[in-house]
């Protein structure tokens, strides 16, 4: 457990979490009958964890972990094709760190590169773009992962590979939306969230109107919240004051940084880019209606699925999870990553099984890094 | 990779492309400020951005820049960050 005195202004962190605890009793909010709030971004998972947010707010509430780590929801099948590209002869597959270690059906892109496929790490989509500038006789494919916050930088990569003629270049696109997960989360009948701490990078592109729905149509709160644990705690206060008043309103904490109507040259390279895809499978969660891009048919010669004739150009294959693995269970709060039988045995940071193991952003890795795995350690002495 | 990281823009380095030069945390690297490009490139030198994979997204003041690096290295992101620009560089390298 963490301490406020490592918050940078830890009065403030007081008196934040002090007029948390007001509302959360005016509410009536409590141990058993506690208020669910789900953060959306992995980010702000991550940021829980390590500064033990969710053991330093009033102990009715509780935080729900929201499906907005991008390794954490890729499926199987994609990984397998990714598999199945970068070993094609010729290929260079390029990648974000993140995805080197999530678990395919056979194996994961490291295990891939061990055995030799040429598969590179970088930071950004112009390192595998400048690589293509620089190999001409080799094909480069860039894995393009993540939500609305890293969609407009492969999109404006494809828009200058497609002015320069680079035609080596290709993009195995995987990018998802924010919006429509939290849909299916709303839509499901076993869910029971009272409110939404909105992702801050994500709004930095897209502006605030695209939770209209959250409030309008399920009548939930949400507040788009900066990285910062005071910012964090701030929207949390935000959600609850919204409850205690009987409001549900978009709120934007993160002012500072995401304008209402988002980021217009990023949101226009995104509509010149991609289209929706009619349904994409989200790990855990299954095939979620319009919530994937692809690549527009205009910008086909750089679109790696077009190319390699791989993914949901051809047949749909359907892949099972690992046996008893529970990250659909968890990413949807129904429960906690150390109730998952795999935690801390066959799943853990260095071998992974399930992808909430991969990334820092993902659930079980924070719970694992972040005093999980003590605790996991001492029920299995018991 | 979700998280930005806070830079200086400290030089253009191809207006054509609108590539810049950014200081990140005492590392220079080339990024893209086409997302935050207006008429005149030269008026982003000095400014801070917040730079997701590459790309300069949204102009930051000073005080956020240094605020958002902090919690960062709160959550070991900025040496993530950093690693990442290291291997993307060494891809590149291998090509040679
Ligand atoms: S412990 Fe592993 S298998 Fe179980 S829910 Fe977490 S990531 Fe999935």
């Amino acid at each position: 457990m963490r301490y406020v005195e490592e918050f940078r202004d830890p009065a403030a962190a007081k008196g934040v979490l002090a007029a948390i605890a007001r509302v959360a009793d005016e509410i009536g909010a409590t141990r058993e009958k506690p208020l669910h709030i789900m953060e959306i971004c992995g980010g702000h998972t991550h940021a829980i964890f390590r500064y033990g947010l969710d053991k330093l707010v009033h102990e009715g509430i509780e935080f729900i972990h929201g499906p907005g780590c991008p390794v954490c929801v890729l499926p199987m099948s994609r990984v397998d094709e990714c598999v199945e590209i970068a070993e094609r002869l010729g290929v260079i597959f390029c990648t974000f760190g993140d995805a080197m270690r999530v678990p395919g059906t056979r194996k994961s892109l490291l295990q891939a590169k061990a055995e030799g496929a040429d598969i590179r790490m970088v930071y950004s989509p112009l390192d595998a773009l400048e690589l293509a500038r620089r190999t001409p006789e080799r094909e480069v494919v860039f894995f393009g992962l993540g939500f609305e916050t890293t969609t407009p930088s492969t999109a404006f990569s494809i828009q200058a590979a497609a002015r320069e003629g680079i035609a080596n270049f290709s993009v195995f696109c995987n990018h998802i939306t924010v919006p429509p997960p939290i849909k299916t989360l709303l839509d499901d009948p076993h869910m029971t969230l009272d409110g939404f701490v909105g992702p801050g990078h994500v709004s930095m592109v897209i502006g605030t109107h695209p939770y209209d729905f959250i409030a309008e149509d399920y009548g939930k709160p949400i507040v788009v919240a900066g990285f910062e644990p005071l910012d964090l705690l701030q929207s949390v206060l935000m959600v609850l004051e919204q409850i205690r008043d009987g409001r549900a309103e978009v709120e934007n904490q993160y002012a500072r940084v995401v304008p209402e109507h988002g980021n217009p040259i990023s949101l226009a390279a995104i509509a010149d880019v991609y289209e929706t895809r009619p349904t994409f499978e989200w790990r855990g969660l299954g095939e979620i209606d319009a919530s994937g891009l692809r690549i527009r048919p205009v910008y086909a010669g750089f679109d790696a699925e077009e190319k390699f004739g791989i993914g949901y150009v051809t047949a749909r294959r359907v892949v099972e999870e690992p046996e008893g693995c529970a990250c659909g269970a968890v990413m949807t709060g129904r429960m906690k990553p150390t109730e998952c039988p795999h935690f801390g045995r066959g799943c853990t940071p260095d071998m992974p099984l399930g992808a909430l193991m991969v990334s820092s952003e993902g659930a079980c890795a924070a719970y694992w890094t972040y005093g999980g795995a003590r605790a996991a350690q001492m029920e299995a002495a018991e | 990779m979700c998280l930005g990281i806070p830079g200086q823009i400290v030089a253009i380095t191809d207006a054509s492309r609108q590539m810049a030069m950014a200081e990140i945390s005492g590392v220079r690297r080339e990024v893209s400020v086409v997302p935050v490009a207006g008429a005149d490139l030269n008026a982003l030198i000095g400014a801070w951005v917040l730079i997701h994979v590459g790309f300069a997204m949204a102009v930051i003041d000073e005080a956020e820049a240094a605020e958002t690096l902090e919690a960062l290295r709160g959550l070991g992101e900025a040496q993530e960050t950093l690693e990442a620009m290291a291997e993307g560089a060494k891809a590149l390298e291998d090509a040679q």
